[in-house]
C-alpha cells in the first residue's frame, strides 16, 4: 500500500457513515493529499467508487485486506 | 464540476422510512449536491426536537422479527399492546449493534451539510403542530415552494 497523509477508521461503521467520515475528514485536507481509509462494509467497495467519481477526488487505490477493505482517496487539488 | 441538486418529499413519520431521506441527503451533500427536503403529514415527524419515533410489525408483512417469530406468529398477535413498543426497542438495538447510524445522528449530519429542510404549513395547520416543539433549522413553505426547487434539480424522490 502506498504513502498516506491521514487516516480514517471506519470499521464498524455502516452505509452511508464511512462515505460521510471520509468526506468530513477530506474537508481538513489539502488538494493533493492522500487519505487512507479502512473499512469492513462490504458496500464501501462500490460507494467509494461512486463517491470519487462523483466528487473527483481520485481513488488510487481499492483492495481487501482480512477481511477489511482498504481504499486510498487523493483529494482533488 | 457543476453543481447538482436533488430534492426530497418526506411523508412518512415511522422510524424504519425516517432513514430514506436522511440517509440520501447527507450522501447526497457529501458528494456536493444542493439538497432540499420537503416534509409533509406524518414526515414532519421527523423535524420534532425531541424525535420519538416507532416501527409497527402490524400491517407489515416484509418486517423480518426475532426467532422466527415471523414465521408462527399470527398477525393479529402484531396487534397486542406492546408490541410496538418492544420491535421498536428491537429494531434501536439491531440498528446500533450493526453500526447504522441514528435517526437523530443523520439529521444532525444533515443539518451540518447544510440540506435544507422545509416544513409544510399547511400539515402544521392541519395537525396543530406548534414551530417551537420543531427544529429551529427549518423553514416553512408549500407546495409552490416544493416544486419551485424541484423543477431546478436533478433528482426528485418521494419517499
Amino acid at each position: 500500500m502506498s504513502d498516506f497523509d491521514l487516516e480514517l477508521d471506519a470499521r464498524g461503521l455502516n452505509c452511508p457513515l464511512p462515505i460521510l467520515r471520509a468526506k468530513k475528514t477530506l474537508n481538513s485536507m489539502t488538494g493533493g493529499q492522500v487519505l487512507k481509509i479502512v473499512a469492513t462494509d462490504p458496500g464501501s467497495v462500490k460507494d467509494f467508487e461512486a463517491f470519487a467519481n462523483q466528487t473527483g477526488n481520485e481513488l488510487v487505490e481499492s483492495s481487501e485486506q482480512s477481511g477489511e477493505f482498504h481504499f486510498l482517496l487523493k483529494k482533488l487539488a | 464540476m457543476s453543481e447538482k441538486s436533488m430534492t426530497i418529499i418526506a411523508s412518512k413519520g415511522t422510524l424504519d422510512w425516517a432513514y430514506p431521506p436522511f440517509i440520501l441527503s447527507s450522501t447526497a451533500a457529501a458528494l456536493g449536491y444542493n439538497v432540499n427536503i420537503f416534509f409533509t403529514f406524518y414526515g414532519l415527524q421527523l423535524l420534532k426536537k425531541n424525535l420519538s419515533l416507532s416501527v409497527s410489525p402490524l400491517g407489515n408483512p416484509g418486517m423480518p422479527m426475532p426467532m422466527g417469530m415471523d414465521k408462527w406468529f399470527p398477525v393479529l398477535g402484531t396487534a397486542i399492546p406492546g408490541m410496538q413498543a418492544m420491535m421498536t426497542g428491537m429494531m434501536k438495538n439491531t440498528i446500533k449493534s450493526k453500526g447504522v447510524a441514528s435517526v437523530a445522528e443523520l439529521r444532525k449530519l444533515c443539518l451540518e451539510a447544510e440540506v435544507k429542510m422545509i416544513g409544510c404549513q399547511m400539515t402544521i395547520d392541519l395537525f396543530d403542530i406548534k414551530r417551537e416543539d420543531l427544529i429551529d433549522e427549518i423553514e416553512l413553505g408549500g407546495a409552490a415552494t416544493y416544486l419551485e426547487r424541484a423543477g431546478e434539480s436533478d433528482i426528485n424522490l418521494f419517499t
